[in-house]
């Protein structure tokens, strides 16, 4: 191994494709930029071209900066992780988290006291709602996912990341998505369909980023030195492809113009309800359940120190979510135009979910059989077991809701809103703080968190917030469902709509301060996270992530 | 139009529903078989199992 001389240094293919690349793609939206209809498409175009520029020179001197041979895949027999996009990832999921929470809480003030848009079109709820769904789902969500998929992949396989530019072109263009998706909502640019509605280039720029995704990821798990795929990879694997499965089904688009933000579908009335709830809905199996199952599925038995429950368990309901929730989203169709035939199919799938679900959630908690004192001990490992109860919870709740007869009452009404934040905050929220808790000391090589206090304070002041907000919830949506369907013995509606908005009044008021509890507990965490990295002590061990300058010669 | 949605309800009933059940009897059987015990013990600890 022995070098006399240092080897020429040359660009690899990656380098120099994705420069031009780049390069080119500034050109473009220079040019849409200029000959945009709208001012807010041509803003977009140059955020586009803006981060191309910057992206072409950071590859360029990355380049310059780098020595001439690439990471090498080991270290002295050790796979040499590449968690550089993984920390990038981290870090910007704990800052997109507390923005999307704060967004929530405002428009939770809204609802209460409505004078709190300031009369501008900016802060108005039509506006903020999809800002707050998109942050906390797909740039909060998104980025746990992300990061935690890229760490679990590499360790399970005992490989390096696949790629040099391209797991950074994941994280930064994903996180772009994010940009001009939020910004878009604050202008006015949306397709108006719930969870999707960045329009057609965001949709097309969100698409190559997450084919990279793919290719990074199965490049890694085709790469590992374990024979056996671990399930969590499995979960992370149905979750990038469906999505990506997803994604352009429902936004079969034909743009106005290169030159208009606008796009139509090609499918229109109760066909594209249909393709957006079935959309909408694996959004909810796939993103919300599917990914955070892998996260479950590797840092509670890390955490624990403790196997898998059920290994059969977990294959059997994996291949059952799978194949079951694909068909379950005409429930939110329930008495529309659609075809009554679909709406009892999609109710039944739901009811028959329950199993898979459940079977999920046993698998989860009863790991931590022969470890439960640690759930005194470890508040960490407490967020977890907690969010997988909620994920229990609130799957029972789904299918009891998509039943015909029950979601007659419950459509439209705030139980709605209760049962998705029982998901989103119990389970989805709390998997994810486990984890992040989990990833910042050994990404950054610390001993451990910097404050375990904090991380107990975090969980019992976020989790009296979910409590006041979905018993809240739950108490306002009853009784707005029976306000509605009320009538007087002579067969007029007992309320006028006005009057059971005045009585949600005290509910949103409760709510709102479960929010505020909620976006507390992430300031806390990120506090802890900060002074972890800054202040935390170091671990003994020499870390993966340090890769020498120079290959020592033999 | 009619024809075409009578062919694929009724594949979908029969066989669609024969695929599906088949699918998950081979995932129980892959899960299920006892040659598979050791080794899905041993993936059980894959996350305890890292340097």
């Amino acid at each position: 191994m022995a070098q006399a001389v240092a080897p020429s240094k040359e660009m690899t293919f990656g380098e120099a494709g994705s420069a031009l690349a780049f390069a080119g793609l500034a050109l473009l939206s220079i040019i849409i930029a200029a000959k945009a209809y709208t001012p807010e498409y041509a803003f977009h175009a140059y955020l586009f071209a803006a981060a191309s520029v910057a992206a072409t020179f950071a590859i360029v001197n990355r380049y310059y900066e780098r020595p001439a041979q690439l990471p090498p895949q080991t270290i002295g027999g050790k796979p040499n992780y590449n968690m550089g996009p993984v920390k990038f990832a981290t870090i910007a999921s704990v800052i997109w988290g507390i923005a999307g929470f704060t967004i929530g809480l405002l428009i939770a003030l809204q609802l209460a006291f409505p004078a709190l848009n300031f009369d501008t079109s900016w802060l108005s709820f039509g506006r903020m709602r999809p800002l707050h769904t998109s942050a906390v789902i797909f740039a909060f969500g998104g980025n746990v996912l992300i990061a935690s998929s890229f760490y679990v992949v590499q360790r399970t396989c005992r490989a390096r990341m696949v790629g040099d530019i391209a797991p950074w072109f994941v994280v930064l263009g994903y996180n772009f998505f994010i940009v001009i998706a939020g910004t878009g909502y604050l202008l006015g640019i949306t397709q108006g369909k719930e969870y999707a509605e960045p329009e057609w280039y965001a949709d097309l720029w969100l698409t190559i980023v997450w084919v990279a995704y793919l290719l990074v990821f199965l490049g890694t798990v085709m790469r590992r030195k374990e024979p056996h795929i671990y399930v969590a990879n499995w979960f992370y694997l149905a979750f990038i492809l469906t999505i990506a499965v997803l994604h352009l089904g429902n936004n079969a688009t034909i743009p106005v113009s290169l030159f208009s933000p606008k796009s139509y579908i090609v499918w229109s009335g109760v066909q594209d309800a249909l393709v957006q709830w079935w959309y909408g809905h694996n959004a909810v199996g796939f993103f919300l359940t599917a990914g955070f199952l892998a996260i479950m599925y590797y840092f509670i038995p890390k955490r624990a120190e403790r196997p898998v429950y059920s290994y059969r368990l977990s294959i059997i309901h994996f291949w059952s979510l799978i194949f079951m929730y694909i068909w379950a989203g005409p429930h939110h169709l329930h008495y529309t135009a659609l075809p009554d035939w679909a709406q009892t199919l999609g109710m039944v799938f739901s009811i028959m979910l329950w199993m898979p679900s459940w079977g999920g959630m046993i698998n989860g908690l009863m790991t931590l059989s022969g470890a439960w004192d640690k759930l005194r001990t470890d508040p960490v490992l407490r967020l977890m077991v907690v969010s997988v109860a909620f994920y229990g919870m609130a799957t029972f709740e789904g299918p009891l809701m998509s039943v015909k007869a029950v979601n007659s009452l419950s459509h439209y009404t705030d139980w709605t809103i209760g049962h998705v934040h029982a998901g989103a905050l119990g389970w989805v929220a709390y998997i994810s703080f486990g984890a992040i808790y989990c990833l910042v000391p050994w990404l950054w090589n610390k001993k451990e968190l910097y404050s375990m206090k904090a991380v107990s304070w975090h969980f019992w002041i976020s989790t009296l917030g979910i409590v006041l907000y979905i018993s809240s919830m739950w108490v306002a949506g009853i009784l707005q469902g029976l306000m509605w369907r009320a009538y007087t013995g002579l067969g007029f509606l007992e309320y006028s709509f006005i009057e059971t908005v005045e009585a949600m009044h005290p509910f949103y008021v409760i709510r709102a301060l479960g929010g505020a509890l909620f976006v507390a507990g992430s300031l806390i965490m990120a506090w802890n996270v900060w002074k972890t990295i800054s202040a935390g002590h170091e671990a003994e061990e020499v870390s993966q992530a340090t890769q020498p300058a120079l290959i020592a010669a033999e | 139009m009619p024809a075409a949605y009578k062919f694929f309800a009724e594949f979908a009933q029969t066989w669609g529903l024969l695929y599906f059940v088949g699918v998950f009897l081979t995932v129980l059987v892959y899960a299920l078989a006892p040659s598979r015990k050791d080794r899905f013990d041993e993936a059980s600890r894959m996350p305890l199992q890292e340097d």
